[in-house]
């Protein structure tokens, strides 16, 4: 397991940050909840509204991300190789304007500053607990342990803002599950959303499935610009006339508008989950999508909300034999049929659902012996996989465990073709990770669009990448203290015992309640999405 | 040593038979590892209880921690580390030890010559910890080939045992989610210590793992007795008390 820090050319992080987030969130709020009354979400009236200021005056969607009032120099700094990666913007989950109550007479700007810079005052509800391009990749979705689902929609690109080009500004927000309370179990749904996935734009809308612990929803997104004016028929305020005292036929036209994005819940799957569902995948045919809890995995079919198939099912008669649970599953990029789902053992099974309807046999299964010198306690909790994700091209399996992230080819499924070490200097540390249960943590892993480089997250808002090919990794991190406009960003180091260097990070001060679970990048584009708590912090390849 | 360390730690039980004749031999006789080992299956304890509180518990997180449980007891009764530990957790607490473990400790002490009904011990720790495979080691600790006083100490253990997770669920309870903290953030120091024992990867130099395991002793060690190899014999002691009684 050597720890290869070779700085590699590819993934020199220039950061170049455009924007100061401290105004972004007063802008949001104006364009926040355009579409409420649609499906009932009404936005708490914040003391915010009375306040008048030049942001609040902002109308439509502009884009949010760059400031107003201080124009950050974009010049970048010279000598930095090809393909770094520059820090585009990073986005703020917007509810700390809530936050903003009662100082109306101080100046908005000052207050934003002082509350953004302190990360301690973002609320649980603003963890972001998903992230998901889409297949274009022209939007980007967040879902948070609040049950909101924020879109980002990337900046169009214009020839004399040619740096803005990888920026994304909000799109759309909107609350995607509410807490719940089951009175039968008497136990409290979270309204956290667990997985966001798209579905292939097949129209001018867009459809995305969110899903918290029990409950699938499928959102329709759609842009409307054009109302229609003229009803005769109702009053102002829509109640129906009298039709007495209607004498003529009008027939109502359509005026232009201001741009709304509107999101509207279109199917509920629900009561299909006795446990908590994991994951949430499309299937290529595009008609069904399955959802797998810890253990079990239904399919659906997208029209159809009162039945799903049951798939999978690995509860023992008796629950007391329980060793083993479902901990990710995804369908096949290109074959309906065939799908992966991985378990808590550390093991990959592929099933083909032309074999049987219930896929209890496998048909293929992938698991790799144990190394006996690294045996102990712990070496089933970290071999327990947290995320299992197919390559665009379909021949690939990616896994993450606790401590590494592996490559498995369809084709061989007695050893992993690749080994990649994330943060192998835990390993000496695991029983304080067990017992401040930070081993349970589920990192989420991601490919590039040519399935040529991967990328996981570690701890201390740390985040890595794998260049499969040249075997050169590098460890960036998405922070904001550390992040001077403009500056280069060099790679982390973390110190693996004996002396440590300046530059580097010794494992006792690495910051364990900053972890990088969730990371997505572009479908296309050298475009990458990191959360960080309640931070999205967006990348990009400098050179495209 | 090191490597001995390692190897001793095994997880799953029918492919490691070689496995568990070098740790027979070796680390698992060590007093301070089966200490620490006994102090990592208290913690999974109290973690299983902290899930069965709640009534929809993540649920991968809480088949791992009883899977651990399972080794760890299935590595005791196998290797008969339950002598050591046992009466050494029911005859006196050491009162360095770690938190968790040593309010177990301290219950245990008080119960000194009680002897609960196995019966209802067993019971209530099979209701503790649904899914575990202690009734199995329970037998095997009852099985006629084991000695009297194996039988008895375990009983004493397990009597004091589930009283004193009763008494720690009680003050958990009790206490707001703030004092919990508290009372894990007071074994944090000693666990990096038992990091480099229990995971046995540290160790790979000798020295390294001899440091680890100094370190532990000095944090490990009653400061008016002595280090656990002194404890032994009053172990012994310790024994005939609870087989008299």
């Amino acid at each position: 397991m050597e720890q290869s820090y070779v700085v590699a050319e590819k993934f020199w992080p220039l950061l170049r940050v455009l924007f100061l987030a401290q105004e972004a969130s007063i802008k949001l709020r104006k364009h926040f909840f355009p579409f409420s009354p649609l499906w009932g979400f009404e936005p708490q009236a914040s003391p915010l509204d009375s306040i008048k200021g030049p942001h609040t005056s902002t109308q439509g969607l502009g884009p949010w991300c760059s400031p107003t009032g201080s124009p950050a120099p974009l010049s970048c700094e010279t000598g930095c190789g090809e393909g770094s990666w520059i820090l585009v913007c990073r986005l703020l989950v917007p509810t700390q304007v809530s936050l903003l109550s009662m100082e109306e007479d101080i100046d908005t700007r000052k207050i934003n500053n002082s509350f953004l810079r302190d990360h301690s005052y973002a609320t649980e509800a603003d963890i972001i607990s998903t992230v998901e391009f889409n297949h274009t990749g022209e939007l980007l979705a967040t879902g948070d342990k609040g049950g909101r689902v924020v879109i980002f929609q990337r900046e169009q690109e214009s020839k004399n803002q040619v740096h803005r080009r990888g920026e994304y500004n909000v799109y759309s927000t909107f609350q995607s599950h509410e807490p719940e309370f089951d009175y039968l179990k008497s136990l409290e749904i979270e309204e956290k959303i667990n997985k966001i996935r798209w579905l292939p734009q097949q129209n001018a809308a867009y459809f995305l499935l969110s899903t918290n612990d029990k409950t699938v929803k499928l959102w329709k997104v759609s842009e409307r610009d054009k109302r229609p004016e003229g009803y005769n028929l109702k009053d102002e305020e829509g109640r129906l006339r009298d039709p007495a005292t209607i004498t003529t036929l009008r027939v109502p036209v359509l005026r232009p508008m201001d741009l709304m994005v509107e999101a509207t819940p279109r199917r509920v799957f629900a009561n299909a989950h006795t446990y908590h569902i994991n994951s949430i995948s499309v299937n290529s045919d595009y008609e069904t999508y399955m959802s797998a809890d810890d253990l079990r995995i239904n399919l659906w079919n997208f029209e159809i909300t009162n039945q799903s198939f049951n798939i999978v099912d690995i509860k023992p008669a008796n629950m007391e034999e329980l060793t083993e649970v479902i901990t990710a599953a995804e369908f096949h990029p290109h074959h309906c049929n065939s799908f992966v789902y991985s378990s808590s053992k550390g093991t990959i099974r592929l099933c083909d659902m032309r074999a049987s309807a219930l896929c209890d046999r496998h048909s293929k299964f992938f698991e790799e012996p144990e190394d006996p010198s690294n045996r102990s306690f712990f070496s089933e909790i970290i071999s327990s996989i947290s995320d299992v994700k197919f390559s665009h091209s379909g021949r690939y399996i990616m896994t993450r465990d606790y401590l590494t992230v592996k490559v498995w080819d369809l084709n061989m499924e007695n050893r992993p073709i690749e080994t990649y070490q994330v943060h192998d200097y835990l390993r000496s540390k695991l029983c304080s990770l067990y017992e401040n249960d930070c081993i349970f943590d589920k990192f989420e892993c991601v490919w590039n669009g040519s399935d040529s480089v991967i990328m996981t997250g570690s701890y201390n808002n740390f985040f890595r990448m794998f260049d499969r090919n040249t075997k050169r990794d590098v460890t960036l991190e998405a922070s904001r203290e550390n992040s001077k406009p403009r500056a280069i960003l060099k790679p982390r180091k973390v110190c693996v015992g004996g002396k440590r260097r300046k530059d580097e990070i010794s494992v006792d001060s690495l910051d364990f309640s900053k972890k990088i679970l969730h990371t997505a990048w572009h479908p296309s584009e050298n475009i990458i999405a990191v959360a960080a708590t309640n931070n999205l912090y967006i990348f990009q390849d400098k050179v495209n | 040593m090191g490597t001995m360390f390692a190897r001793g730690l095994k997880r799953k039980s029918p492919e490691d038979g070689e496995d568990m004749e070098g740790g027979l031999a070796g680390a698992r006789a060590t007093p301070s590892y089966s200490l620490q080992r006994q102090s990592l299956l208290d913690m999974s304890l109290v973690k299983l209880q902290l899930c069965h509180m709640l009534v929809e518990p993540n649920l991968c997180r809480s088949v791992l921690i009883a899977n651990t449980v399972r080794q760890i007891q299935e590595e005791m009764s196998q290797d008969g580390t339950w002598r050591v530990v046992a009466p050494q957790a029911a005859g006196r607490a050491p009162l360095d030890r770690l938190v968790s473990t040593d309010i177990l400790c301290r219950s245990a002490r008080e119960q000194e010559g009680e002897h609960p009904a196995p019966d209802v011990g067993d019971g209530h720790m099979a209701d503790l910890v649904p899914g575990l495979a202690v009734v199995p080691s329970a037998q095997a600790l009852r099985s006629p080939q084991s000695s009297l006083w194996e039988v008895d100490s375990s009983r004493e253990n397990r009597g004091g045992f589930q009283k004193s997770l009763d008494q720690i669920f009680e003050t958990l309870e009790n206490k707001t989610s703030g004092s919990v903290e508290e009372l894990f953030a007071d074994v944090d120091s000693s666990y990096y210590d038992l990091d480099a024992v229990l995971t046995g990867v540290v160790g790979s130099t000798p020295s390294a793992h001899a440091s680890g395991l100094q370190a532990f002793a000095s944090a490990a060690a009653p400061p008016p007795s002595s280090s656990c190899r002194s404890d032994l014999g009053e172990l012994d002691h310790a024994v005939e008390i609870l087989v008299e009684t």
